[in-house]
């Protein structure tokens, strides 16, 4: 027997939610049947601003795209620049942008992890998670100067160097922080209670994953090998890795997937830090984009695509970002289809919704 | 000071902001400031909360969100911008979705600067919104509200 449709609302202010997004969940008994997502609580139209502020300049709003993956989108919207100009940056600002990068992705991870845990209403997990956030945010603090909004590209190459007693300082620091995640992520992954609360929600099949166009985490927990990092764009060339894939296409693979990327970051940084080139760590910039540039980064989230084009005077004519969060709502939408309603927050979450970056 | 003032909860709400805030407030949660030892709580409730806490610049979808959030908290209430976007607009304020702060929607009592805002400064603001919400709840308490 099945029951009457009942539409249920779900956002914009959830408190599993730190930023508004909009569900209609259309619901028969205990079943969601189809979820309707609405956006645009965020959106404040930044791409427009890029005809009123010189390039040069737009990377202090390409930071302020999305405050998690900060780092991300100014060294990606650098990157289009020197792409569309020609400019040869500096190895060792090659490698500072790497090693920030990845410690921006340790910060987003734990930021999630511990969102999750206390999603799931494990609090001390979640302030476990955050507790060690904060080491990776004090050693991104002494290297740049802030916490989340780091301001440290410029077009060109990187406004701070880092001294080499600090970097192996940073080295050694890791090692402890490392000790810290190894007894924090064996929580998430055998916990009992995240288990049960875990497996077998929320499932995005392989194939329906590729067809959805699923990228990041989410794609690796579905057993798609989609990693921006392996075109070997600023330093991945020289680093040897390999994608983190898990094949439970559910809750539990994403959750997964991003404990061991934490310590795949972690490895990054070391080898980054031990092949740390000498030099300048910028180049002067003369002229004015022309022409069109795609500049592709793997964010925490998956890929991001900015797209860049100018015609030779001081303001860009386009400019155009594609998130990864924006890119896995229809994932989502799979992932909600026949899930139970109790279940429904943490389904969100475990694509990790980063509105602020998806609407801009 | 009545007990309750003393620990207020807050209902958060993110108005169009980039997250860097949001962050921000939930890191002043967690172990290293740590103001849940004040019993300062984040609630999801609006009828709960004492303070309102907004970041972000407003924009025509999320207006009547916040004015919906901000009739349901009951008085004494007070809100606190926290964040330059939430101020003023801050980076934002030439595009063409930002309608400006908060303060063109509903009333703040007190700004909290900063881009992103630091934890150290929202606890400050989180203090000087507590003095303003014994004056409040003195005035309810005289028979006059607000």
């Amino acid at each position: 027997m099945t029951g009457k449709r009942t539409v249920v609302p779900f956002g914009p202010q959830h408190p599993v939610l730190p930023e508004p997004i909009h569900l209609d969940l259309v619901i028969e008994d205990e079943h969601v049947v189809e979820a309707i997502p609405s956006i645009g609580y965020v959106h404040r139209g930044l791409e427009s601003l890029v005809d009123r502020r010189e390039y040069s300049d737009f990377v202090y709003l390409a930071e302020r795209i999305c405050g998690i993956c900060s780092f991300t989108h100014s060294s990606t919207f650098c990157q289009g620049v020197e792409g569309l100009m020609g400019i040869e940056v500096p190895a060792r600002a090659t490698y500072l942008r790497t090693m920030w990068g990845e410690y921006s992705r340790l910060h987003s991870h734990l930021l999630w992890l511990g969102l999750f845990a206390d999603a799931l209403g494990f609090e001390s997990l979640f302030y476990n998670a955050w507790k060690i956030r904060e080491s990776i945010l004090n050693e991104l603090e002494a290297t740049t100067g802030g916490r989340v909004i780091q301001g440290v590209c410029k077009v060109g190459g990187v406004r701070r160097d880092v001294t080499n007693e600090f970097l192996s300082g940073m080295d050694k620091r890791l090692d402890d922080i490392e000790a810290e995640m190894q007894e924090m992520s064996k929580v998430f992954l055998s916990d009992y209670t995240l288990k049960k609360r875990l497996v077998g929600k929320g499932v995005l099949k392989t194939d329906a994953a590729y067809n959805l166009g699923a990228v990041g985490p989410v794609a690796r927990a579905s057993g798609l090998v989609e990693d921006v990092r392996t075109s070997g764009y600023l330093a991945y060339g020289d680093i040897s890795f390999k994608p983190v894939t898990a094949d439970g296409c559910d809750g539990y693979a994403r959750c997964e997937v991003r404990c061991k990327e934490l310590f795949q970051s972690v490895d990054i940084i070391h080898q980054i830090i031990a092949g740390m080139p000498e030099g300048d760590v910028s180049v002067p910039v003369k002229g004015n984009p022309d022409g069109e540039f795609f500049s592709r980064s793997e964010q925490p989230r998956g890929e991001v695509i900015h797209y860049l084009r100018g015609n030779g005077t001081k303001n860009l004519t386009q400019f155009r970002v594609r998130t990864p969060t924006l890119t896995n709502v229809p994932s989502l939408v799979a992932m909600l289809a026949g899930a139970e309603l109790a279940d429904v927050p943490q389904i969100v979450l475990t694509i990790d919704p980063c509105i602020g970056c998806m609407e801009r | 000071m009545s007990s309750a003032g003393k620990s207020p909860w807050l209902l958060h709400y993110n108005a169009s902001s980039c997250n860097g805030c949001d962050i921000e407030i939930l890191a002043a949660l967690t172990p290293l400031y740590d103001v849940e030892r004040f019993g300062i709580i984040n609630t999801g409730n609006p009828a709960h909360a004492d303070i309102f806490v907004v970041t972000g610049s407003v924009n025509e979808q999320n207006k009547e969100v916040l004015k919906n959030l901000y009739d349901q908290i009951p008085e004494p209430k007070v809100v606190l911008a926290v964040g330059i976007c939430a101020s003023s607009g801050g980076v934002f304020r030439d595009c063409y979705n930002v309608s400006g702060g908060v303060d063109t929607i509903i009333p703040v009592d007190v700004y909290v600067p900063g881009c992103s805002v630091r934890p150290e400064a929202l606890i400050e603001g989180v203090v000087k919104a507590l003095g303003v919400l014994e004056e409040k709840r003195a005035a309810v308490d005289n028979g006059g509200l607000r």
